[in-house]
């Protein structure tokens, strides 16, 4: 048996262990391949796609090799998918709004909450226990209890646009990263920030030049949780956004699909290849602290 | 501070106790209404004096869907985690993508499902909401799909907070194999499976966006989860938004109670320790 204890050791690998890495590389290739028939299929003619979903050609390989490669040809659309996709749903620009939307929420939330969160663990009084109570309540309310009645009021209040649903965010998103920011200042010890006020820092440059670089794994955490959760969130915008001027990936995708139901699917896979790309780029790149995140999330949370 | 207190004002604290008020009255935006008292609770299940069984479908549905996924999630990641944390070859590619569906939004996943799906049953000349079995079949196979990586990183993470000696005093005694799972490993790892299994819970009943985009409720709203019962309720016929406000007062507390039970549990495992 291998030793847990000293993962450092040079490791012999069991017969086992290595039937397991066969069976795990069967299973995840097989797990990413929905993925993988998609990317295949945005290259294909609509016709094909529900005809041989598996397939880059519209014959089988046992039908010879040379009616297989004509079968290629026959399904190949090229880029075309691609165009009608982007132009269908001026993914351009729905791809800005996105982009726009979850950045600033995100930053929004991380500034007020992380200061808010400060000043309630910092400064007790009954109304900021009142709010802290508030926010750990707000974490186990579902979105369709407030649903209607928030988005009515944020079209009163003219948050119909990217900017205002920033503030709704802000809002709604509270209550988690206000949380996880108080749990995490009440485990920090309150010398330091004592140490600067002796050295002359007002509250609010304490805050940001001591305080909040050490609250960065904490930021990470709920900037990558936030992220995930915005970027992909259908219901909260197409409610509350107003959606003829403003549209966010998850709704740009729900409206190819048209009132009678039905799907340009050519289109539609270009497009679900675009939505996924950046995520995947996304997800390579940061890989550590995505991980990291859910970890300390699930913890926490 | 002052931004965030009128933020949370507006984003969750005036909607939520309005929404509560509103439950009591019949509406069609929330400056013109009229107080009814319990008559949109009623009309949940009573109309016109008959009985109406969409919402108790749609209960009963959301319920065997939960205990389903939850059950299939949570076995299958527990299983990945622990061929994962033996050290083999290839460890990082295969957490890599088994975590990677859990980034995509529900809509979008439920899209590149839909096409294969389809494509599949096409050669039945079937689809997807033939019948209110494959939509529930298909949707649990989207979300154990999406969720599967995600609980299998924090069963890692568990598994790898186990100190080895614990593991090391067993070996010694003998154990081996099952019985080091059985009587060490999964005893050690209870308060992990208590955060996964709520976690896949409140996910189960509060799923939309994968039941929105694959089925839309078909076969004539066979196939709702409660969330999309609440939003047709909603938005699919005018002067019924009462009754949806209240269906979603009942949704809040049903989802409020499993919390509740959670942190229950959570704590009293922590004081044990």
């Amino acid at each position: 048996m291998k030793d847990l204890s000293t993962p450092k050791a040079v490791k012999r690998y069991s017969a086992f262990d290595n039937v397991l890495t066969v069976i795990l590389a069967i299973v995840s290739l097989l797990w990413i391949s929905p993925i993988l028939i998609v990317f295949m299929n945005s290259f294909k003619r609509k016709a094909y796609i529900f005809r041989n979903p598996f397939s880059i050609s519209a014959y089988e390989l046992s039908e010879g090799f040379d009616k297989w490669m004509s079968g290629v040809k026959k399904s190949w659309f090229g880029l075309q998918n691609y165009i009608n996709g982007i132009n269908k749903t001026d993914l351009i620009k729905v791809f800005g709004t996105s982009l726009f939307i979850t950045i600033f929420s995100v930053f929004l939330i991380i500034l007020c909450c992380s200061m808010t969160a400060y000043y309630i663990t910092r400064v007790k009084t009954r109304f900021t226990k009142i709010f802290y109570l508030l926010c750990l309540f707000s974490m186990i309310v579902p979105f369709q209890m407030v649903m209607f009645t928030l988005s009515k009021f944020a079209n009163m209040l003219n948050l119909s646009n990217p900017v205002g649903i920033g503030i709704v965010y802000l809002g709604f998103g509270a209550g988690l990263a206000v949380f996880m920011y108080t749990g995490f200042i009440k485990s920090m010890p309150i010398d330091i920030e004592e140490a600067a006020m002796i050295d002359g820092c007002t509250p609010i440059q304490t805050f940001f030049e001591v305080v909040f670089p050490i609250m960065k794994p904490t930021t990470i955490t709920i900037g990558i949780l936030e992220t995930m959760w915005i970027w992909n969130d259908y219901l909260l915008p197409s409610l509350v956004l107003n959606i003829n001027k403003y549209r966010t990936i998850p709704i740009a995708v729900q409206f190819l699909k048209q009132s009678h139901g039905i799907i340009d699917w050519g289109a539609m896979m270009a497009v679900l290849v675009l939505a996924i790309l950046p995520i995947i780029i996304f997800y390579l790149v940061a890989q550590k602290y995505i991980i990291e995140g859910v970890m300390a999330g699930a913890v926490k949370g | 501070m002052i931004p965030t207190t009128i933020a949370f004002a507006i984003g969750f604290l005036v909607p939520f106790v309005y929404g509560i008020f509103l439950s009591f009255c019949k509406f069609t935006t929330v400056i013109d209404f009229k107080w009814v008292g319990l008559e949109n609770y009623t009309k949940i299940l009573y109309v016109n004096g008959k009985l109406d069984t969409t919402f108790l479908h749609s209960l009963w549905y959301t319920s065997l869907f939960t205990v389903v996924t939850v059950l299939i999630i949570n076995v299958v990641a527990f299983a990945i985690a622990i061929a994962l944390t033996r050290g083999i070859r290839g460890t990082n590619i295969f957490r890599t993508s088994f975590f990677m569906p859990n980034l995509i939004g529900g809509i979008v996943l439920s899209y590149i499902w839909l096409m294969i799906f389809n494509a599949i049953l096409d050669d039945y000349s079937k689809t997807i909401v033939s019948t209110q079995w494959s939509a529930f079949w298909g949707m649990v196979i989207v979300v154990s799909w999406q969720q599967i990586g995600y609980m299998m990183v924090i069963y890692i993470a568990g598994l790898q907070n186990i100190p080895p000696d614990v593991i090391e005093a067993a070996k010694i005694d003998g154990a081996s194999g099952w019985k080091l799972l059985k009587e060490i490993t999964l005893p050690m790892m209870m308060p992990t499976i208590t955060i996964c299994t709520f976690l896949t819970l409140t996910n189960g009943f509060k799923l939309f966006d994968q039941n929105l985009a694959l089925t839309g409720g078909n076969p004539a709203q066979q196939s709702e989860l409660l969330a999309l019962n609440i939003y047709d309720t909603f938005y699919g016929t005018s002067g019924w938004q009462g009754v949806g406000q209240a269906k979603a007062v009942i949704f809040f507390i049903l989802v409020a109670v499993i919390s509740v039970i959670q942190n229950k549990i959570t704590t009293r495992k922590e004081v044990e320790q």
